[in-house]
């Protein structure tokens, strides 16, 4: 999708009045969050197979080169192809050839991030090829024409309600014109409908959650059961990935597995855990013909050598997302392309430019939740305020909040000066404040005050308060 | 430079490096060996098949078990009974459900399953006893669609196929000679949550997984 991240000031305060959606983020960070602790705490092993996994992964970049090239050749060893794409654009083209080759009139989709990434689905729309997203969630905001708000739970934001409305409008032309209320019935009406659809696609396309370099074998985690369809019954499969999501081994790849599933749902494990290596054999009597791995780069090289590396541990369970009060509180939207939350507000920049996203990586209190709840234990607040540096550097900051930090800076560097400047303040702010305790406007902090009163000071700044003390205290001795 | 040619040499750019790894590094990562010391995964103590079925029912499969193969008959009609189902299924030819001697009656046939086919019975490659999970392989006598496109999914392990970690699996699948095309990681019924966060089961796959484990 085109980003629309800039207008997130807009699209956040909107989300802020928006009830229903509310509700929806509550219920979801509530559900994950609570499922997530509960796993966690079931496992006392957690701790040591999480720096497990950090050290696994700092092996696999550190050597990123070589198990790329192991796992391309044991990919083409087990008949696979694979194709590599610098940009967004490089992989639609990739993709829109190989459903070319294959006379491809319908495409069945299992969930996808880096296919979101490509935009592809109006790609191969614009091909008159027809897409069909089969993820209940990617299916239902599919229907909705809506981007995903959320990546591992991409409807969260849709009530029951809107859902049975939307399979109405949808579901008539294939005869099903009873309204379905209940969520059974819901998930029926969608594979009833689905299931014609994945009998009659020429060409699934999935993602991976991880690459397989001892074997070339590509992994597939879901619950539904949606991947191993779209990726058995039709003729070609084409798998779509990042390419930081290789680990060296299977022994490897278990570590994760103990890892994404308890992060993500709070599940153990996943009801499906598929690892596909090459298309069918000789002697199978199912299976598609031709498989296809396209890998994405978008910016991952430069990562790679730079302050960001460490974000391409990211596994995508989305846990950042179900321990952040800003994503908990605008939703996944709000952030105005494919990824949200904190893991989104890092990559987003990095991916489609800071220019483009410059309010994300302010959009946070810094507070740490996702650093602390993250399975690959990724710095993230570090990481966004590294953008900060970078935005202030690249003059991406405005002109008065530049002047202020200038000011601001100025006056911090003079220890005197700035203690005798912030001791009247605070007196003067004491002086508004005796009458009722707290403050009710200020001049220059009208957004601040809008919302909430400023508590007032006691009169003192807090070099002013250790001094007092330490006088106090010498005089005692 | 090809996009292929342009990725490599930006990744040995970021990594300090202009070259591939010399024979000597590229010797120390193929043998490089890190499996998960015993600290490092989930313990499994006690039991393992009663650890196996407590993962595997609160995953909402369902298991039976049984003495020998010969039982296997009649725990699938019990099954089919219970969930008023007819005797007619589609089976995988392999192993233990391959040599399955059928009452008179049922109508088995070995074939990839279609679009009506409202039960499968396949074996499995193992189980796995910390995750509740069994493991599906595919090839020309188990065919994948088995796994997913009936309403109901039998599946026959023996308690001998019982492994305790995930890494047992792999260390038994290294030693056949190739990969087999899927191999299917399955800890219950197809679910989903993604309407307002509320369980169903049958999504996509199989409504109901159940487990005949003999021995």
């Amino acid at each position: 999708m085109q980003p629309v991240s800039r207008e997130f000031k807009i699209h956040s305060s909107k989300a802020l009045l928006d009830e229903k959606l509310s509700a929806a983020l509550a219920r979801t960070q509530d559900g994950f969050g609570g499922q997530r602790a509960a796993a966690v705490e079931a496992l006392p092993e957690f701790q040591k197979i999480r720096e497990r996994a950090l050290r696994i992964k700092n092996h696999t970049l550190e050597h990123l080169d070589y198990y790329l090239e192991k796992f391309e050749r044991e990919v083409q060893a087990a008949g696979g192809h694979v194709h590599w794409a610098r940009t967004p654009e490089e992989g639609r083209k990739i993709i829109l050839d190989l459903c070319e080759q294959a006379e491809a009139r319908t495409v069945i989709k299992g969930k996808s991030m880096v296919s979101e990434e490509m935009a592809l689905n109006p790609a191969l729309e614009a091909s008159d090829i027809e897409v069909v997203e089969t993820d209940l969630g990617e299916y239902i905001i599919q229907l909705a024409k809506e981007p995903p708000s959320h990546i591992i739970a991409p409807a969260i934001h849709k009530t029951r309600e809107q859902i049975t409305e939307l399979f109405s409008e949808n579901h008539a032309q294939y005869g099903l014109t009873e309204p379905v209320t209940e969520v059974a019935d819901i998930v029926h009406e969608a594979r009833t409908v689905l299931r014609e659809k994945f009998i009659n696609a020429d060409v699934g396309i999935t993602g991976a959650n991880f690459l397989v370099a001892e074997s070339g074998s590509t992994v597939l985690v879901t619950n539904e059961g949606n991947g191993d369809l779209s990726s058995t019954l039709p003729k070609m499969h084409i798998i779509t990935a990042g390419l930081e999501k290789v680990v060296p081994t299977f022994d490897d790849l278990s570590t994760m597995l103990r890892l994404l599933a308890r992060s993500a749902t709070g599940q153990e494990f996943s009801v499906y855990t598929s690892v596909f290596t090459g298309p069918k054999r000789n002697t199978d009597q199912d299976g598609p013909e031709e498989l296809h791995i396209v890998l994405l780069d978008n910016g991952r090289t430069e990562m790679l050598g730079n302050e960001f590396r460490e974000m391409l541990r990211c596994i995508r369970c989305g846990s950042c997302l179900n321990h952040c009060p800003v994503y908990g509180s605008v939703g996944g939207h709000a952030y105005g392309w494919v990824y949200s939350g904190p893991m989104g507000s890092v990559l987003t920049p990095l991916m489609v430019g800071l220019g483009e996203a410059a309010d994300l990586p302010n959009a946070c209190t810094l507070n740490g939740r996702c650093e602390e709840v993250c399975p690959m234990s990724i710095p993230l607040p570090r990481m966004l305020r590294a953008l900060r540096v970078r935005q202030f550097e690249e003059k991406l900051v405005g002109s008065r909040v530049r002047a202020s930090l200038g000011a601001w800076t100025w006056l911090a560097t003079k220890p005197r000066l700035y203690q005798a400047v912030t001791g009247l303040g605070m007196k003067m702010l004491a002086r508004l404040g005796r009458k009722n305790g707290s403050i009710r406007s200020l001049p220059l902090a009208g957004g601040w005050t809008q919302a909430r009163d400023l508590p007032a000071p006691e009169g003192e700044t807090f070099m002013q308060a250790w001094a007092r003390q330490n006088r106090n205290r010498g005089a005692r001795q | 430079m090809s996009s292929r040619d342009s990725i490599f040499a930006d990744l040995r750019k970021s990594l300090g490096r202009t070259e591939s790894l010399g024979a000597d590094k590229v010797a120390e990562l193929q043998q490089r060996s890190d499996v998960a010391r015993e600290d490092e995964r989930p313990q499994v103590s006690g039991d393992l098949i009663e650890r196996f079925v407590v993962k595997l029912t609160a995953g909402a499969g369902t298991v039976t078990r049984v003495r020998d193969a010969s039982e296997v008959p009649r725990a699938v009609e019990q099954y089919l009974e219970e969930h008023q189902l007819p005797p007619k299924m589609v089976a995988a030819s392999n192993g233990l459900v391959g040599s399955i001697r059928w009452p008179d009656g049922f109508q088995v046939e070995h074939r990839p399953a279609s679009r009506d086919d409202r039960v499968s019975v396949t074996g499995a490659i193992a189980a796995v006893a910390e995750t509740g999970t069994i493991v599906v392989s595919s090839d020309n006598e188990s065919p994948t669609t088995l796994n997913f496109l009936p309403d109901d999914h039998i599946a026959v392990i023996e308690t001998g196929q019982l492994r305790t970690h995930l890494e047992d699996v792999w260390s038994a699948l290294r030693e056949a000679d190739e990969m087999p095309r899927a191999v299917n990681f399955i800890s219950g019924p197809s679910k989903t949550a993604d309407v307002e966060q509320t369980l169903a089961l049958g999504a996509h796959g199989p409504r109901r997984l159940h487990v005949i484990m003999v021995g």
